[in-house]
């Protein structure tokens, strides 16, 4: 399900499954893409942020683009503690790994892989510093 | 034939991409077929050019002829330059019965009494259009006749074309030139400006497809939305808000291609407003600040922010109004009542 910003419209509730995992796009050429999701992140409940929710921030190729800095992301992703992709769409490669790298992520969420459960990835964020 | 002639059309000839130099040299028709047929179209450029120039010899070319082949590579290359628009009023309503020979008569009558040393020249084409090239001498020195003028004249509309060398002082000379040649009583620079000749042209004659406001009391099927993806699995949550905004953006910029223009400026002349932690610039002067849009085709991107995410719809007024105004130099000065937005002035 695409959307542009949260909350989602009620109309279409009843036809909407179950939501596993949330990815929030960054473009990094867009501050008005940052401010969005920082806009939307309001109105998710608490749960998700147990490893179901993920910042992907795209555009990363193009260094001269960029408006946001890396550290500012970085920032937002430590906050909800929910792990952070970079990638680049244009290059073919870049975008099917990522997609790989969710669509495992989407499985783990989904409850589909054995032994591990959404809240591995909040552990893996942990940073050893932070002990 | 004079050498600064020889000269001139040599340089003229370099301009010209190579492939293009045959099309040219018939358009202006000044050689002859067969005399064409000798030159040697697959040498360097400055061997092509030097030919010409021989056979200009041959024929006597002088500087009206030349100026002549000029006007033709303007023509075709007329969005190397920057055109501006003039608009001339009329003191009655009378329409007057357009004279071409008696508008030249007295265009080069006014300019030449005023200064002498002027090369001016003519041509027309089949879309009405009149264009004038004038290079510029002084009382004492031959015309530059690598700095002319340019005027594009239709002479069914009230409007005019101009793009100016770098000798800005000459255009009042020039106005009032054309105000007397086509029996206006003034003359105005209107603000707007771009390289695009046609565009400007567009604009100015509203020959770009205009949105008028109609009330639709559905959606309007197919073809608003851009062609969502055919994969079902694909789920859109806002589309009714996608097409909302496709709405608004079909209204204020209509459907089909909008005018090229490159630039918006906006020079504001307002007070800064902020909270009263900033006081310092809460000078009572206004704030003055230039706001320039540049873009290679500045109308289509303003269209294409809403749907692409990048702004929110409808997009400011300030904006869509650039073609409907025909305008793109705008000066904005705070209100000075009740009402606290700012307006547009002249």
């Amino acid at each position: 399900h695409l959307a542009t910003s949260l909350p989602l419209p009620s109309e279409r509730d009843h036809l909407r499954p179950r939501i596993d995992l949330i990815v929030f796009m960054i473009d990094i050429k867009s501050k008005y893409s940052l401010k969005n999701v920082e806009a939307s992140l309001a109105y998710v409940d608490a749960s998700f942020f147990l490893g179901k929710v993920c910042f992907v921030v795209t555009g990363v190729g193009r260094v001269n683009a960029c408006s946001i800095e890396t550290n500012a992301i970085c920032k937002l992703g430590e906050a909800y503690c929910s792990p952070v992709l970079f990638c680049e769409l244009e290059l073919e490669g870049i975008r099917v790994a990522t997609a790989q790298r969710l669509l495992r992520m989407l499985q783990v969420c989904a409850g589909h892989v054995p032994g591990v459960s959404a809240l591995s990835f909040v552990s893996l964020m942990r940073n050893s510093d932070n002990d | 034939m004079d050498e600064t002639v020889a000269e001139y059309i040599r340089r003229t000839v370099l301009k010209i991409p190579r492939d293009e130099i045959k099309m040219m040299l018939q358009k202006w028709g000044f050689l002859s077929e067969a005399q064409l047929q000798t030159l040697n179209f697959h040498q360097i450029k400055d061997n092509i050019s030097q030919e010409v120039v021989q056979l200009c010899e041959e024929n006597c070319a002088d500087i009206k002829q030349a100026a002549v082949l000029d006007i033709i590579y303007n023509h075709i290359y007329q969005n190397k330059r920057m055109w501006s628009v003039y608009q001339m009023k009329r003191s009655e309503e009378e329409l007057e019965c357009f004279d071409i020979a008696d508008f030249k008569k007295k265009f080069k009558g006014r300019l030449q009494s005023a200064l002498k040393n002027v090369t001016i020249t003519f041509k027309e084409y089949e879309d009405n259009a009149i264009w004038i090239r004038v290079a510029w001498g002084t009382p004492y020195r031959k015309p530059n006749q690598y700095k002319p003028s340019y005027v594009v004249y239709h002479s069914q509309t009230p409007y005019v074309f101009i793009s100016s060398s770098v000798l800005k002082s000459n255009v009042p000379l020039l106005c009032q030139a054309l105000i007397v040649a086509s029996n206006y009583h003034d003359i105005r620079e209107m603000e707007l400006r771009s390289h695009s000749l046609d565009s400007l042209k567009d604009i100015v004659f509203k020959r770009y497809s205009q949105n008028f406001p109609t009330h639709s009391p559905k959606p309007l099927q197919g073809g608003n939305v851009e062609p969502e993806s055919a994969d079902i699995r694909i789920v859109q949550e806002n589309k009714s808000e996608k097409e909302r905004i496709h709405r608004l953006n079909r209204e204020a910029f209509g459907d089909g291609p909008q005018p090229k223009l490159e630039f918006a400026q906006y020079r504001l002349e307002t007070m800064f407003k902020s909270d009263p932690k900033m006081a310092v610039l809460n000078k009572k002067q206004p704030f003055r600040c230039l706001v320039k849009f540049s873009s290679p085709h500045l109308l289509e991107s303003l269209k294409s922010l809403a749907p692409a995410g990048m702004a929110d719809a409808p997009i400011s007024p300030l904006l869509t109004c650039i073609p409907h105004k025909a305008r793109n130099y705008f000066r904005i000065r705070e209100k000075k009542d009740l009402f606290p937005e700012c307006f547009v002035s002249p």
